[in-house]
């Protein structure tokens, strides 16, 4: 079983190294088959391995070898599947493995080297996820965590040649690194209290933290998760991170990467629920940036930032159901959410790839006779955001509000009132791609047509997903005991359980909830269905709407209060502290002798006489001091 | 025998190597002694558990008190082996470089490497003082003579420099010998001595300010880019790949065991000034426009945090200063290779002339983002577990101090990414343009070093077990 | 005669010749008063050699003990009179040389 285990992140390490390494010999074909295949095997690992789990429960930890071992310090890698692992494994390879698939024929335009270069970025980023979720411990999964991070550089900024999308992938994994400076010092700080760092010891010993401690780590431990999960403050380089290929996008936004903050925090919860404090900042700070998000999103006009600031806030919503506890809401919206978002991208890049690289939705318009399937699959998918119900986005969304209401009902106005924003801007998207008149240019009119089955093929296995996945997680609501998510995942939120008082809903109040809920958002739909299908003119966005279109101005506020004071103290350091008060103070002292030099040789005027002069006086004064040495000796003593 | 033949196989063969004309025999002259060296080195890892074999004493100057006593612990294993590596590697990457009077090139650098194991191995207070003397006198002939252009006046520097705490130092070695029972130079004596409060604080000074300054800390690092800047290549990987760790190496031996109570009573204040140097360093970094200076202030920095974790004496940021001295040996020595080998195809050294090169030298860039990688200690690279149990260190020590502390490894990130970038990515430029792959010696060099780099990065524990009980005694020695 | 005679006498010798060598510029009368000083120390020892020889005979001591500082007087006197030949032979080369014997002409070694 060992052995098993490590084969689901070897796989795709090998695949990575095989793409790598031989990426100028290998066909495209070969390069597909092996990057995708070896994904496709470590799904099979996967589900063998969630069997596993489902009939025998979680499979002991595997240990490998001795990381780091030194007395007060223990690492091991090893890893752990257990039912919260093993999901995420399928969700990681499942998703991980369409998006392959579907990037063979999105990529297919590149050439071979750069081909097996991608592939070999692709296969990496799901080893480094695969770390990250395996791991059975904090460090693992730092290291996982960091992974993810490089591999989302090096695919942001895929296309090297282009300096902006550089400064976008440097940006991310800047952003990343602040937040994982605090992963780090979290870490740092259970290992300097408990010498370990494995989830097992560190939760069972939880209650040896003072509470202090504990919302110290938990808060650090949080700056993490915001770095990697695009929060507020962290978020901007999310938006950015579209400058890589799209599938890049659907894999980073649905299968990997920015779902890490909430593994983490739903695998450290028992610490979230005993540290009230960090809790409430979680929630308000997932709430804050759902909305913040929403609000951005209602203005813009490129198909993927659209999507990219949709995740932003669902992330938000993600943190708001792990910051009232509502765990189980949180890993299944994390599931629906890659369902859909994962379709999303997937059809914003088919549309994409139709239109020659054009992204900007003002251009598009009337795709819907042109690709029929990316338009259904679009169309579910948008349905399914929405939270329309059946489609999955419904109960997930759903359960993590009912959570935010049992909090305080505050959290779930306002995340109403984000859920119908997300419904307007998906619409908004989708009535601007798919309806009306084509509004680009002819020839891209001409060109236009239905992605290849490498492509539709994922789309249809996601719209799938995407509408039956809510399925997983029916509420009490509609019949007891149908939440099978739940029962599944009550091993790793049952030490939660303990300290929280499961207080229901009254049905009365969950239907009528749910009513209107539903209700506003269908009126939304509508709303935005109606005025944007036929939509031909598009004035200049003035007042708050150019507000909103700037995304409130955040990149720039960052840029004139961090990054430019920060440059200019480098330059001030560089170019003034440096050369003159730091090497200043070494040549000034060797200016100092050389001038002294210079003043002392003056004595040496050639002239006999003064040398005569200077001599006798000396004497003179050698003579007088020797006869005095007893007063001048106890003179000395009186000073010193 | 081993530790006598680290020293004398480089002494030796770098003397023959002044009588050497031929440009291609002096080459061949001097990777072989370096290989030789390398072997035993390593043959002196295998039997690291035959401490009779690692050691070796006799009479040297008995008029003083003085012995010839040397020998091979973890720490000492370590070095030994970076010193050992690092040669053979300068030597083929470097292999197609011209010097003018070659026989005297080599024969300098293989008198540097004999200077340094000798500091690596002495057991004897006076015969550190020489050994550490003869690794510099011949680095500074190496800098002034096949330097750059500015080459004169920045030797001057380096030498004024590192002259002053010598003999700082060497004021201080002569008390301690006074202070010892028997006037005896052995590490033990010196161990022993017993010193009052004042004496102490004022003896830590000398030497601190002579290893200061070798390694170098804020604000006596002025030396460093300079220096490192103009001095060829070869001669730059050796002082930032081995050289500086001379200074670390003798802090953690000359300094912290002998002077415990002044130790414990600085800390801090080193502490603080290794962070403050560690922080400058990474932002003078961010914004340099030539690629040497860049990596020796990027260098800087990381040693900074080398000599915050020593002065925190903490088990683990100790582990972490060990293997971290090897480590950023076999990172930086990557780095100045790529930066050599830009060099000697281009000819400049500016970022802001360079840019496209991963159009053009694909295997290049893709080693050099693997080196740019370990500077930024992303885990699975050795630098990470130097970095992570350093970084440990000091939080046990202060949690405030290690929260600032890594702000660097985020400008880290920073300075790295920028050199990436402004080297390899973007468009080519019509200097660029001309580019082609690096050579193969470059590129099988730098391939070694990050096969190593990321060996040592997933499997650390045999080094960390070599070098633990070295810094159990040091620890013995403190407490 | 009491020796502090001999030693105003020498010292007062001494210190013109000091003044001399300080104060005058032509380098025949400053090499003159080097002499002058060279022979107040001769005066010197030759009184002191006396006085310490009158002392050594009381005490009943034999031969010569007591007579090292006559000694020395003639080692200065043979010294001196080579330094005047050299002296005398490099004044008679500047004085070819720059037509003068002004010692205050002579700083070419200044910088």
């Amino acid at each position: 079983m060992n052995n098993l285990i490590l084969l689901v992140p070897l796989l795709p390490f090998i695949g990575f190294l095989v793409n790598g390494l031989f990426r100028k010999s290998l066909s495209k074909t070969m390069t597909g088959v092996i990057g995708s295949g070896v994904i496709l095997a470590a799904f099979a690992i996967s589900i063998y391995l969630f069997l596993q789990v489902r009939s025998g429960g979680a499979i002991p930890t595997s240990v490998y070898f001795d990381f780091i071992n030194i007395d007060k310090l223990n690492v091991q890698f090893a890893f752990q599947v257990d039912q919260l692992s093993s999901l995420f494994l399928l969700i990681i390879t499942g998703i991980g493995f369409l998006i392959h698939l579907y990037s063979t024929a999105y990529m297919h335009e590149e050439k071979p080297e750069h081909f097996a270069r991608y592939f070999a970025y692709l296969n990496l980023f799901v080893f480094s996820m695969l770390l990250l979720v395996m791991g059975a411990n904090f460090v693992i999964m730092f290291i996982g965590w960091e992974g993810v991070g490089l591999c989302s550089y090096l695919l942001i900024g895929f296309w090297f040649k282009n300096t902006n999308y550089n400064y976008a992938a440097k940006k991310a994994f800047v952003m990343n690194r602040i937040g994982d400076l605090g992963f780090l010092l979290a870490i740092f700080w259970i290992i300097a209290k408990l010498g370990t760092s494995n989830y097992a010891d560190v939760f069972a010993s939880v209650k040896s933290f003072t509470p202090a401690e504990l919302t110290g780590i938990t808060m650090l431990l949080f700056v993490g998760a915001m770095g990697k999960s695009a929060q507020i403050p962290l978020y901007t380089w999310l938006p950015d991170a579209m400058a890589g290929p799209t599938p890049v996008s659907a894999l980073i936004h649905a299968a990997t990467m920015v779902t890490a903050g909430i593994y983490m925090i739903a695998r450290s919860n028992i610490m979230y629920t005993i540290a009230p404090f960090t809790s409430h900042f979680v929630a308000i700070i997932g709430l804050a940036t759902a909305i913040f998000a929403a609000t951005i999103a209602l203005k813009q006009n490129d198909i993927k930032k659209v999507l990219a600031y949709s995740t932003v806030s669902q992330l938000g919503y993600m943190f708001l159901g792990l910051g009232v506890g509502a765990y189980t809401g949180a890993v299944f919206h994390v599931m629906t959410h890659a369902f859909f978002k994962a379709l999303l991208f997937l059809g914003a890049g088919s549309v994409i790839h139709a239109m020659h690289h054009e992204q900007d939705i003002r251009n598009m318009g009337g795709l819907k006779k042109y690709m029929p399937i990316t338009h259904i699959t679009f169309l579910l998918g948008c349905l399914a955001i929405a939270g329309v119900p059946p489609f999955s986005g419904f109960f997930s969304k759903d359960e993590i509000l009912v959570g935010a209401y049992n909090e305080n009902p505050l959290y779930y106005y306002i995340g109403l009132a984000g859920a119908l924003m997300t419904a307007f801007y998906m619409f908004r998207l989708y009535a601007l791609t798919f309806l009306g008149k084509f509004r680009g240019t002819h020839e891209q009119q001409h060109h236009l047509h239905e992605s290849p089955s490498a492509i539709t093929f994922p789309l249809i296995v996601l719209a799938i997903l995407s509408v039956f996945g809510g399925l997983l997680g029916i509420p009490a609501l509609f019949a007891e005991n149908a939440h099978s998510l739940e029962k599944w995942l009550d091993p790793i939120f049952a030490g939660s359980h303990e300290y929280t008082t499961a207080h229901h809903l009254e049905h009365s109040t969950e239907w009528m909830m749910m009513g209107v809920s539903t209700l506003l958002i269908v009126v939304i739909i509508v709303f935005a269905w109606r005025s944007f299908s036929r939509k031909e003119r598009f004035e200049e966005n003035k007042g708050f709407g150019k507000v909103l279109e700037n995304k409130w101005y955040v990149d720039e506020l960052y840029d004139n209060i961090i990054v430019k004071p920060l440059n200019g103290l480098a330059g001030f350091f560089k170019d003034v502290f440096e050369k003159n008060i730091v090497d200043g103070a070494v040549n000034g002292v060797g200016r100092l002798v050389q001038y002294s030099s210079r003043q002392v040789r003056l004595l040496q005027n050639g002239q006999v006489g003064s040398y005569i002069l200077v001599m006798v006086l000396s004497l003179i004064v050698i003579v007088l001091l020797f006869r005095e040495q007893t007063v001048i000796v106890s003179a000395l003593r009186k000073i010193f | 025998m081993i530790p006598v033949l680290l020293i004398l196989i480089p002494l030796i063969s770098g003397l023959i190597s002044f009588f050497i004309k031929d440009v291609k025999a002096a080459k061949g002259w001097a990777l072989l002694s370096s290989l030789v060296t390398f072997a035993i080195s390593v043959a002196g890892i295998w039997i690291y558990n035959q401490p009779a074999n690692l050691h070796y004493d006799a009479a040297w100057l008995p008029a003083l008190g003085s012995r010839f006593t040397i020998g091979l612990d973890g720490m000492g294993q370590i070095l030994c082996l970076l010193n050992a590596v690092a040669m053979p590697i300068i030597f083929v990457s470097t292999y197609r470089n011209m010097y003018q009077n070659p026989g005297a090139f080599y024969a300098l650098m293989l008198l540097t490497q004999a200077g340094m194991m000798g500091v690596f191995l002495a057991y004897d207070c006076l015969l550190f003082y020489f050994f550490w003397e003869l690794a510099l006198i011949p680095a500074y002939f190496l800098c002034s003579q096949w330097g750059g252009e500015k080459r004169i006046a920045v030797t001057f520097k380096f030498f004024i420099y590192t002259f002053v705490g010598s003999l700082l130092m060497l004021i201080g070695i002569l008390y301690l010998y006074y202070k010892t029972p028997d006037e005896s130079f052995a590490l033990k004596a010196f161990y022993n001595v017993v010193l009052t409060g004042n004496e102490q604080s004022f003896m830590f000074w000398l030497f601190f300010i002579a290893f200061a300054i070798k390694m170098p800390i804020f604000p006596f690092h002025t030396w460093q880019p300079d220096t490192y800047e103009q001095a060829p290549t070869a001669a730059t990987m050796v002082l930032s790949g081995v050289m500086v760790k001379m200074g670390i190496f003798a802090v953690l031996r000359w300094l912290v065991p002998v002077f415990p109570a002044a130790t414990e009573q600085f800390s801090q204040l080193i502490i603080i000034l290794s962070i403050i140097g560690m922080l400058y360093a990474s932002l003078i970094a961010i914004r340099q426009d030539d690629i040497k200076r860049l990596i020796a202030y990027s260098s800087i920095a990381h040693i900074g945090l080398m000599s915050a974790a020593i002065f925190a004496q903490e088990k683990t940021g100790l582990q972490g200063v060990m293997i971290q001295m090897f480590n950023h040996g076999i990172n930086v020595i990557g780095l100045w290779i790529v930066a050599d080998a830009i060099e000697s195809k281009l000819g400049t050294r500016k970022f802001s002339q360079l840019g496209g090169l991963a159009q053009k030298a694909p295997v290049l860039a893709i080693l050099f983002v693997v080196m740019a990688l370990a500077n930024v200690a992303l885990p699975l690279t050795n630098a990470f577990v130097g970095e992570f149990l350093m970084f440990n260190g000091l939080f046990r020590y202060n949690i405030w101090m290690s929260a600032v502390a890594g702000i660097s490894i985020i400008l880290a990130a920073v300075y790295s990414l920028n050199m990436i970038q402004k080297i390899f990515f973007g468009e080519t430029n019509a200097l660029t343009e001309q580019a082609t792959e690096a050579r193969s010696n470059v590129q099988w060099m730098l391939a070694i070093l990050a096969v190593v780099i990321i060996v040592l990065g997933v499997y650390p524990q045999p080094m960390l077990r070599l070098t633990e009980d070295t810094v159990n005694t040091i620890l013995a020695a403190v407490k | 005669m009491p020796i502090h005679y001999y030693i105003i006498l020498a010292a007062t010798l001494f210190c013109i010749g000091v003044i001399g060598v300080l104060t005058r510029r032509n380098a025949i009368i400053v090499f003159m008063c080097v002499e002058l000083m060279l022979n107040a120390v001769n005066l010197m020892l030759v009184a002191f050699s006396k006085l310490h020889y009158g002392t050594y005979l009381k005490n009943g001591a034999m031969g010569a003990s007591g007579i090292d500082g006559q000694m020395f007087v003639f080692f200065i006197m043979v010294v001196a009179a080579a330094e005047v030949s050299v002296g005398l032979a490099i004044i008679v080369m500047m004085y070819r040389n720059v037509h003068s014997v002004d010692i205050n002409f002579l700083n070419r070694l200044k910088n």
